[in-house]
């Protein structure tokens, strides 16, 4: 009989942790940080190394005794985004590592980027560190949590509240929408027939005083296919189309429902599918949307 | 320059798991393979590459050492290092002119531990280590830097996966597909795959090579830069070590047939091509490279191997073989073999 293969769990660990002495650059380099101050060093050719070296990476010339404050905002040079942080990362969400070209610097920071998504992240966005709390610094690279972009955008918030009436024309047209009928008007210069109803013909201008009743059948002009949802709609995607009633001459917009949104087209025969009678107000909502009726298609 | 040739090659199957043998049992396959091939039992010189962070075991390379026979006592060193830095040892070595031959070997089983936090503590102790820096990060930064195109990422995978099918030493991978990141822009298959493996090479100097061998690979360059370890202090859009060794070690002084690159992300072979200055005919990892098998350590050694094979085996006139240490490609190895 095979046995189980024989495995040992095993692990490389200095208890407690390994001590490191800094020397006196990167010790300074550290000592600011936990004082919540980022510092480059000047090299002689004056260039200024953030993070601190002690040589000069090029020319191998030890760096100057001249500590530079730099930052602390900075700019991303380069960015890589990590969606699962693994342990041992920085931060427990999702976030970007970023070489971070600090104000006054001359070379890029490594560090991490709390930003919200993928998408806020980019060449030459702007950040500045986030710190731990002043009790909390010990004198270590992470003594800055993380970078977060600069603020560049703010949320603000409006609500003003009205009472709103609908006025005499759609009244009138919502009565009809209650008893059932869909109303119009009818200008008797124009020939023409609008629907909702209206008080005033907007093509010549004159009153309409001559209504008429229309059936709840007609025809799709046009539509469009919504993917957001909308509390009146049956479901997401839905259809939002211009239907022409049969005897108006202009179309009125509704929902299109009982078919799938990519099966609506263009000329496609439709009726109203009403909410029972006992639920009707004057209300659009009496008319829930728009069903095909089957019958052949009609030529627009 | 004494004249320096590879007459033998081995390598293990390489396998995406672990088979379950010691690092001494994985090599000594490959150790008697060079052996026999090469007609040598005992060597001037020996140099050999590993990293003992993937065992976790301090000094485990030592044990390796049961593989050779190394009694009565060799001559022997080791990097701490893929082993193409101990063929590069042992090719100095040999240049004193007192021994003749050098056996290199190196091994590697990332499927021990964590590979992705094991690069991490290669990083600068004070300012990356800590921050949790891990290898797939830290090579992102260096694609996105470069800003490689999806679609010539995509073709450099899905290139190596049929060549490594083709190879029975390399693994069996399928076309990439999916579109989810590892750490973005890097998708999982563009980060090469966890193996365990070990590879050997057999030196030989002069006349002895061509006694030893057919049509021996001569070594007619060979040398290694380094970079800035710290990447902010860096252009991580090239290469310019791999340059400097692509210069010092000729690549441009002729043709070149075969190039196995040591790309452990598929931007790397785009970066790799650009500094070496390959020219468009050049055929580059025939063998897969490491997107088709990555056994950590002895990666970088297999490509000299490889290279050295095309022409060992007559396929091949004049090859580049390259090998890389360091968080994206800090320091750069090129070896240019001729027939």
């Amino acid at each position: 009989m095979p046995s189980e293969p024989l495995v040992a769990e095993h692990a490389l660990e200095f208890p407690g942790g390994y001590t490191r002495t800094t020397g006196p650059v990167i010790g300074r380099f550290l000592t600011e940080l936990r004082d919540g101050r980022i510092v480059g060093v000047r090299t002689a050719e004056g260039r200024v190394l953030v993070p601190p070296l002690e040589y000069e990476p090029e020319t191998g010339e030890p760096v100057t005794g001249d500590y530079v404050e730099v930052g602390p905002a900075g700019t991303v040079m380069s960015w890589a985004w990590v969606e699962s942080p693994r342990k041992g990362h920085p931060l427990d969400r999702p976030f970007a590592w970023a070489l971070i070209k600090l104000d006054g610097a001359d070379t890029a920071l490594v560090h991490a980027v709390g930003a919200d998504a993928a998408k806020a992240m980019r060449p030459g966005l702007r950040v500045r560190p986030r710190w731990k709390p002043e009790a909390d610094r010990v004198g270590h690279i992470t003594d800055i949590s993380c970078f977060v972009p600069e603020v560049t955008a703010m949320v603000a918030h409006i609500r003003m509240e009205y009472r709103v009436r609908p006025g005499r024309s759609l009244s009138r047209f919502l009565e009809g929408v209650r008893d059932g009928v869909f109303l119009a008007g009818r200008c008797t210069h124009c020939d023409k027939v609008y629907v909702p109803f209206r008080t005033s013909c907007p093509e010549c201008g004159s009153a309409i005083s001559e209504e008429v009743e229309l059936p709840d059948t007609g025809t799709v002009t046009t539509f469009a296919i919504n993917n957001l949802p909308d509390p009146r709609a049956p479901q997401v995607p839905f259809v939002s189309a211009y239907i022409l009633l049969d005897g108006a001459d202009v179309p009125m917009i509704a929902l299109v429902g009982d078919v799938p949104a990519h099966e609506v087209r263009q000329g496609m025969r439709v009726k109203a599918v009403w909410a029972p009678p006992e639920e009707r107000t004057l209300s659009m909502a009496n008319i829930r949307w728009f069903a095909p009726t089957g019958e052949p298609d009609v030529e627009l | 320059m004494r004249e320096v040739a590879v007459i033998a090659f081995a390598q293990t199957e390489h396998t995406d798991h672990d088979e379950g043998l010691t690092d001494f049992e994985l090599i000594h396959p490959v150790i008697q393979e060079v052996k026999e091939r090469s007609g040598l039992s005992r060597f001037g010189f020996t140099c050999s590459g590993s990293c003992d962070y993937l065992a976790g075991a301090p000094f485990s390379f030592v044990s390796a050492l049961d593989a050779l026979g190394a009694w009565p006592p060799i001559s022997e060193s080791h990097v701490e290092m893929d082993a193409a830095w101990a063929l590069y040892e042992a090719w100095v070595r040999l240049q004193h002119g007192d021994v003749d031959t050098a056996l290199v070997y190196g091994f590697g089983k990332s499927s021990m531990g964590d590979l992705r936090a094991i690069m991490t503590l290669q990083l600068d102790p004070y300012y990356l280590a800590p921050l949790g820096l891990d290898q797939v990060s830290f090579a992102a930064l260096q694609a996105n830097a470069y800003g490689a195109g999806r679609a010539e990422l995509d073709e450099i995978v899905r290139r190596s996966r049929a060549d490594g099918r083709n190879n029975p030493r390399a693994l069996d991978l399928d076309d990439p597909s999916g579109e989810e990141f590892e750490v973005e822009p890097l998708r999982p298959y563009d980060v090469a795959p966890i193996t365990d493996g070990a590879a050997a090479i057999v030196l030989a100097a002069g006349d002895l090579a061509r006694e030893l061998a057919e049509r021996p690979a001569w070594i007619t360059g060979i040398a290694h830069r380094i970079e800035p370890h710290y990447l902010g202090m860096r252009d991580l859009t090239r290469s310019p070590s791999a340059e400097a060794a692509g210069r010092a070690a000729g690549v441009g002084k002729g043709p070149v047939d075969v190039a196995e690159l040591h790309a452990q992300f598929s931007h790397e072979e785009l970066i790799l091509r650009e500094a070496l200055e390959l020219p468009a005919e050049t055929v580059v990892n025939p063998s897969g490279g490491p997107l088709a098998a990555n056994p950590v350590m002895a990666t970088g050694l297999i490509r000299i191997g490889e290279a050295a094979s095309r022409i060992l085996d007559g396929g091949a006139g004049r090859t580049v073989a390259h090998a890389t240490s360091g968080p994206c490609l800090q320091h750069n190895l090129v070896t240019v073999l001729e027939a």
